[in-house]
């Protein structure tokens, strides 16, 4: 029997699923079918990728429902077309239109990860080897940009638990590291310039966020394998937490013990904490971030604490002054 | 040097001179109408209220330098007629900077005079916006002959000199909204401390 709790973020069973939303669930529900058609079955293309997962990773994605049902009313999807020309990935540029402007030239294949540090199996994975065991599940996160903007986007991706059980942490093992891949021959944006940011992108969780069940590694988007210019093809997406936290193009997984120095961080330590935890009650110095505007609407909205996602995290964190670990 | 140097017997000016200000007067109306026309042909993207306002502010701070630049060109060139383009480029440069805080007052904000009054205090780069648009706005309203002589012309002048402020202001207004890569404010800046040097070097030389 399925006993279910009912969550703050959970749509009420009064509210009536709008017009809007019902399509794009319709739309989506078609492109879930090219999850099965694509990622499934051979989507990370000229790759054994799709003869070797086992059957019962396309089950996950026909269950939408629960993955919708984190959503709340006024959640609805944010189009495709918009996820993939409107985001951050400053190695491809510094405007919100130059990742899918410029990312053309990145190739995303062959790829691989290193994972090092304080495990108990280190090693050097050929991406398919490294997302082999792990099932590919579906789902549909709000996102939350620290610059007071945000979606709603429908991810594939492998439970980050899993793949840090998997590497055996040591006890000393306190923090989880990422790398973004550097190539400045096919990521116009890393080439320098002025006031930049340090490359490689460095990003960091605390182990148990890392073990969050919300937390996955993200290999596809509207059942379609991740565009390059979405962080192809394999990025951390961590919903309770501003989007530059979701680290794009990973190439190195590290176990360490002192908190990473993330990018951000480092860049512009009064403005970008580690923890970046979306917060409506802690100010950026530039954006409010008590409210946002949903991509596609005209209004602002207010800000979910942990982007809505409280009942799910908060544990977390209970106790920690977050206005001192913003 | 007035406000706008007079030229008697207009009609025997040459070609180029005449249609000088009525062609600039089309080329200042273009980043406009590009605005509107790309609105209606290709949308403004994800996030229109951003893209809009974020292109208005970029031909703000343009046009701001633009009319900062008229005496400069004049001092190395020695063209005098461009002075006739001052008052109007300045004009527009308010027009974009007008457009530019409506956008932000009434469609980012929706007339949330709490929320636009937190944001002055709090955020730095729009602090030194609103500095530059409370100092354009006595600059756009006395911009017309008439009130050249009513405040008189030292006067008038003394007034008209806080456009350096405004366009050091409209610089760190960019500078403090970048968040990484502040190369093109500094750009900005760059071009904007050259025209105070042409200036400078004119006073003392």
């Amino acid at each position: 029997m399925l006993i279910r709790h009912k969550k703050a973020s959970d749509v009420a069973s009064h509210e009536i699923t709008s017009e809007s939303t019902y399509c794009n669930r319709r739309s989506f529900l078609e492109a879930s079918g090219l999850i099965a058609g694509s990622l499934l079955a051979g989507g990370l293309s000229k790759t054994a990728f799709a003869g070797e997962l086992p059957k019962d990773r396309a089950a996950k994605f026909a269950d939408l429902k629960q993955s919708y049902a984190k959503l709340g009313p006024k959640d609805s999807l944010t189009p495709f077309e918009d996820v993939t020309t409107y985001n951050n990935f400053y190695e491809f540029g510094m405007d919100k239109a130059d990742p899918s402007a410029y990312a053309a030239p990145f190739k995303p294949l062959p790829w691989t990860v290193k994972v090092d540090g304080l495990c108990g199996k280190p090693g050097t994975l050929d991406l398919n080897d490294f997302l082999k065991p792990h099932a590919i599940e579906e789902r549909v996160y709000r996102m939350r940009c620290v610059e007071a903007w945000s979606m709603v986007i429908p991810w594939a991706g492998i439970s980050l638990a899993d793949v840090v059980k998997r590497f055996e942490p040591q006890g000393s093992a306190k923090y989880i590291a990422f790398e973004t891949v550097v190539r400045p021959a096919e990521m116009r944006g890393q080439k320098g310039g002025i006031g930049g940011l340090n490359w490689p992108y460095v990003e960091g969780l605390r182990l148990d966020e890392a073990m969050n069940p919300l937390a996955i590694l993200a290999v596809g988007l509207y059942g379609k394998q991740l565009p390059n210019q979405n962080g192809a093809p394999l990025r951390l997406v961590t919903p309770w937490k501003y989007g530059f936290k979701g680290i794009k193009s990973i190439v190195r997984i590290s176990f360490v013990e002192k908190e990473p120095k993330s990018t951000w961080n480092v860049a512009n330590p009064g403005e970008y904490g580690f923890y970046s935890n979306v917060n409506p009650t802690v100010d950026h110095p530039r954006w409010t971030q008590a409210m946002e505007r949903r991509i596609g609407d005209l209004r602002r909205r207010e800000t979910l604490m942990f982007n809505g996602y409280e009942e799910e995290v908060g544990q977390m964190y209970a106790g920690m002054d977050l206005k001192k670990y913003f | 040097m007035s406000a706008e140097v007079a030229v008697p017997g207009a009609h025997r000016r040459p070609r180029l001179d005449r249609w000088l200000k009525p062609a600039v007067f089309v080329l200042c109306l273009l980043p406009f109408f590009w605005l509107i026309a790309r609105f209606l042909i290709y949308g403004f993207g994800a996030n229109p209220i951003e893209t809009g306002i974020r292109y208005l502010g970029d031909w703000s701070l343009r046009f701001l330098l633009i009319a900062l630049a008229v005496t400069p060109v004049r001092i190395v060139t020695g063209w005098i007629v461009v002075a006739r383009l001052r008052r109007m480029l300045g004009l527009f440069a308010f027009t974009y900077v007008a457009l530019h805080v409506i956008g932000y007052v009434a469609i980012d904000q929706f007339f949330d005079w709490a929320a636009i009054g937190r944001d002055i205090i709090k955020r730095t780069y729009i602090t030194f916006g609103m500095i530059a648009l409370v100092i354009l706005i006595p600059l756009a309203l006395t911009s017309a002959d008439s009130m050249v002589r009513r405040l008189g012309g030292a006067r008038w002048r003394n007034l008209h000199r806080l456009v350096y402020v405004a366009g050091v202001a409209a610089v760190f207004h960019y500078y403090f909204m970048v968040k990484a890569g502040h190369l093109q404010p500094l750009i900005y800046g760059a071009i904007l401390a050259g025209l105070f040097a042409v200036r400078i070097y004119k006073r003392f030389a």
